[in-house]
Order: C-alpha cells, then structure tokens, then sequence
C-alpha cells in the first residue's frame, strides 16, 4: 500500500524540477539530505535542550504565574486558599494524632513540629502530583506548539513554589506563636527550601513522563502520597515510633530517614524549632536527593522529548 | 481542538461528491518562468500517524483509584483504548514559494497531517524533513479563559517563543488588530465567541515564520474582520517561505494557493494545480 503510494508521489514531486516528467526516480530521503532539511522531530542534545529551555524562561515564570492567577479565581476566598489548606489539615492532623492517639511522644512544642512537616509535605505532595499531569494534561498545548516539553512540569513546579512562599510566611509566623524565637540558624530556610525545590523540580519531571503515558497513575497516585505521608513522620518522630515504641531496629528507622520527604522536613525542624534534635547526616541526604532528582529527572524526562503528545 | 469544532460548522455546507477514481493530475502548476531551480522546504515521506484514543470508558471502568489498581493487578491494559490511523502514508514535496491547500472531508486527516509536518505529532512511520521550523498558528490552547487579555497576550507571545523586548514590541499591534478596546482588560471569559476569536487570531499572526501552516484560522469574526485577517495572511505567505492551509472555504484555497492536496481517508486523493483538483473535489 504505501510503497506505490510513495513511489508516485515521488515521481510527481521529483518530476517537475526542469519542468519535464522524471526519468530517474530519487528517493525522497536523499532529496531531503542533498537540500540540507532535517526531520521534523528529533531529540536535540541535552545541553542544546537546557539551553532551548532557559530561552524559554519568560514563558515557563509566566505560565506559572498565570495558572496560579486563574486556579483561585473562582473562589470567594481567592489565593487565601493556599494557605488555608495546610492550615486546615494541620488542624484535623493535630486533633487526630496529637489529642487522640498520642502520637506526640516526647516531642516539645508539638504544634510546630507538626505544622513545620505539614507545610514542607505539602510542598514536595503538590509538585510531584501536579507534575504527574502537567503533560497528561496539555496535550492540546503540546500539540499546537513548539518548545522544550520540560517547560510544563517546571512551570507546574514553579506555581508550587511560589505558593509555598506565601504559606511559608504562615508557616514563620505560625511557628513564632508556639514560642520558638528566630535563630541565626533561619538564615538557612532559604537553603533548604532550594534543595526542596531542586528535588521536587526532578521528581516532577519524572512522573511527568510517567504519567504521560501510565494514565492510570493519577488514579493511583493519591495511594501514593497518602502512604508517603504516613511513612514520612508528618505527626510522629519516625525515631520514637520505630525504635523506642515498636522496637525495632535502628536501621530500619535510619532508612526511613532517607525517604527525601522525611529528611526534609527534618532539616526544617533543625532550622526552626530550637528543641529538635539534630540527626546526622540530614544535610547530606538534602543535597544528595535535590542533586540526584535533579539531574536524573531531566535526563530521564529529556530522553522521551519527542514521543510526548502521541496520545 | 477549536479548529475541530470549527471544522464542524463549515461540514454541512461543503460535504464534496467523493469520485470513487484515485485521479492524479501532475502537479506543476508553476507558471513556466519560475521552474529554473525549485528549492524543496518540506519533504514528506510516507508518513504514517497513529493516533492513540482514551475515552469511551464505561462507568465501573473510571472513577476511584481502587478500579485503577485492580485494572493495573489483572493486567487488563486499557479497555478503552483505540488506534486512529489517521494518516496513511503519504508523500510529497513542498517548494519554496509553495502556498498549498490541503482539501479534505472531515477525519480526512488533515489537521493531523499539518501537526505532523510542525513536529508536533511524532510519526508512526515514514519520515517528516524541513527547512528551518515549520509553525502551526495557533495559541488558543496556550491562553487561559479566567484571565484578562492583557495577560493573554503576554502569555500567548512568550508560548510562541517570543523574548520581553518583542512582546512589547508587538503588544499595541495585537490590541489594535484585534479590536477589541478596553475589553483587554476583562478576563476573556467575558468576550463574545467573535471577540475571543480575533484576539486569538491577532495573537497568533504576530510572529513570523519560515514554513507556516494554517488550520482553519480565517473563518473567525464578522466581515470587516475576516478582510483584515486574509490581508494579514497574505502578508505573512508573502514573509514566510511556504505556506500549508487547511480550510473548508473553498474560495480561500482558490484565491491564495498554487496547489492543492485533496486527502481522503488519510491517504492523499489527488495533488495539483488548484482549478482540476478543486473541479474534481466538488464534483
């Protein structure tokens, strides 16, 4: 079928270059080199890929900034919400674990640890499940035009992290009210939060391909999240629960620790609250996981460049 | 997906008289002066699309994320999954200067067709080759209905690639082309259809580009609109080294093209000048 089909197109296309009918018949794949065209979709290189993407910056901030803008604006209470949201489960969170079951152990001040682990969850929960769909989600866009398909999930990530600044002011403020006193150690919010972001900004980038083709993982992925936030000691210290209450044995509750959501939220514990203890080796694990996702996130993401938007 | 419903509106009116023969005409409708050296912009070669669709899923099959798990256990796949081969396997070569019409019923493949030539559609087989980076005009799937069309426009410049200098550059332009006065400042959402079409068009007809592919995009606005947006499309086939247009208006096709494609089925039908092939298509 398609071989006649080619060979006649092939005759009329090649025909008419003097103006007289074709003797000789070129395949069109020659004709294609000897003019120099190239084919339509192919992967560039990866550093011409970061390059074609940081061109792309203005579009990748503004689309963010757009989605936030319109995400509220049908709501009374507008961006309110996203402070809100943390706030409200942190509440229900409190109410369950903190009153009820006790799972407040010999944690002081156990609000803030609390609203502390909620907000960094929330954070890395929301990157990783709005980048699932950030291109499961604009095959219309992929469809209709051309740029560095890495620009959707990284917008996605980027409208996560300007919420988190707002809440992040909440989350200063909130903290102040349960008594911690600002440290010189808060300087080093920022750090941690770029570390965060650095490992969410990979780990979106690789459930976006994911999800681009698995289109049952956004069924499957609040399974996902709510089994990485009970295993990530949100409202329970993982070293208490583990080790002294349940008896088992360190390492488990080392490897625990491992877990890029459990260590971040450490790490802002060690930050804000004066209280907490130290844990070895948290700063590693923090640069570790951002620079690992990172890397790996735009490397697996990059190498299905040109198969996003089949459907 | 505007232009399908757009292509739906103009369906009933121009259903074509489909001749059962796979006539050929040869496509050199060049006047005899301009054949010295024709320098091909777009190669395609037997190109195949296959679209993959979702959707038709009954009730027990979507919803929570228990039937996802079971689904994902039993290893069912995706029951609601089917293929579309919508392009099979065509060729041809496009020239510098070339302004092409490409005719067509509905499902003909058309739209798809143009997505594959902009890099857009990965192929199934068969191969796409261009010179320079052929655009689609379109942004509708880039704006954002909630928001103003200030920032609409701002969005829609920067998705096509454009840096802030230009964006600024262009901004008054759009507004004015469009027409649509302090409306701008309103969310889109608020615009009637005609209103939102021509900001859409104005948008999207503010860059330039090498091989340029049109789908559907002068059926929008009132009269005074529809002559402002085939001027501006004259002025970009005139800019732009090869121009592919789509379009159900057949006196469109007739006035800005020296060649026609006439695809049917997903295979093409009959490729030439734009007088036999257009005869043929209505006939």
């Amino acid at each position: 079928m398609s071989q006649p089909e080619s060979a006649i197109a092939d005759a009329q296309a090649g025909g008419p270059k003097n103006g007289t009918p074709t003797k000789g018949q070129e395949p069109l794949a020659k004709l294609a080199e000897r003019y120099g065209l190239r084919r339509a979709i192919a992967r560039p290189s990866l550093p011409v890929y970061l390059r074609q993407l940081w061109e792309r910056r203005h579009f990748i901030t503004t689309y963010a900034t757009a989605r936030n803008v319109s995400k509220y604006s049908n709501s009374a209470l507008g961006q309110l919400w996203q402070v809100l949201t943390p706030l409200l489960n942190a509440a229900i969170y409190y109410v369950m674990f903190g009153l009820i079951l006790g799972a407040k152990g010999g944690i002081e001040n156990y609000p803030a640890f609390l609203i502390t682990g909620m907000f960094v969850f929330t954070y890395t929960q929301r990157s990783v499940s709005s980048g699932a769909k950030s291109i499961s989600g604009n095959l219309s866009l992929i469809r209709a035009l051309h740029f560095p398909r890495a620009a959707l999930p990284l917008a996605y990530t980027i409208q996560e992290f300007q919420q988190l600044l707002i809440s992040m002011g909440v989350l200063v403020v909130l903290v102040v009210i349960t008594g911690e006193l600002p440290t010189w150690l808060w300087l080093l919010v920022p750090v941690a939060l770029a570390l965060q972001t650095m490992f969410n900004i990979g780990a979106s980038l690789v459930l976006a391909r994911v999800g681009a083709s698995a289109r049952d993982l956004n069924q499957l992925l609040p399974f996902i999240m709510r089994t990485w936030l009970y295993a990530s000691g949100v409202f329970f210290s993982i070293q208490d629960r583990v080790v002294n209450a349940a008896h088992l044995p360190q390492w488990i509750a080392d490897v625990m620790y491992f877990n890029p959501a459990a260590a971040y939220m450490e790490l802002m514990r060690d930050l804000l609250m004066k209280t907490h203890e130290l844990r070895p080796y948290i700063w590693q694990v923090c640069v570790f996981w951002a620079v690992f996702a990172l890397i790996g996130g735009f490397w697996y993401f990059w190498r299905a460049e040109e198969k996003y938007g089949r459907g | 997906m505007a232009e399908l419903t757009e292509e739906l509106s103009h369906v009933k009116a121009e259903e074509p008289g489909v001749p059962k023969t796979d006539v050929r005409v040869h496509p050199d409708p060049e006047p005899a002066g301009k054949d010295k050296e024709r320098v091909p912009t777009v190669i395609v070669d037997d190109l195949h699309i296959i679209y993959r669709v979702y959707g038709a899923a009954t009730d027990n099959e979507k919803g929570n994320a228990a039937n996802a798990l079971m689904r994902l256990v039993k290893r069912q796949g995706r029951p609601q999954m089917k293929e579309v081969h919508a392009v099979r396997g065509v060729s041809f070569v496009a020239y510098h200067g070339d302004a092409i019409g490409i005719v067509g019923r509905n499902g003909s493949g058309k739209s798809t067709m143009l997505r594959a030539i902009a890099g857009l559609l990965p192929p199934h087989s068969g191969a796409v080759y261009t010179d320079g980076q052929p655009s689609l005009l379109g942004v509708n799937a880039a704006l954002m209905r909630e928001l103003t069309g200030e920032r609409n426009i701002v969005l829609g410049c920067y998705a096509m690639g454009m840096n802030p200098a230009q964006v600024k550059e262009k901004y008054d332009d759009i507004v004015d082309f469009s027409g649509i006065g302090e409306f701008v400042q309103f969310p889109m959402s608020t615009y009637s259809s005609g209103m939102g079409a021509r900001l859409r068009f104005a948008i999207a007809s503010a860059k330039s580009h090498d091989v340029l592919l049109i789908d559907e995009a002068l059926a929008t606005g009132d009269r005074e609109f529809k002559r402002k947006s085939q001027e501006r499309i004259k002025q970009m086939r005139q800019e732009a080294g090869t121009v592919f247009l789509v379009a159900h208006n057949l006196d469109v096709i007739e006035e800005t093209c020296n060649r026609v494609i006439w695809l049917h089925k997903g295979k093409i039908k009959m490729d030439g000048d734009p007088k036999t092939v257009l005869a043929a298509y209505n006939a």
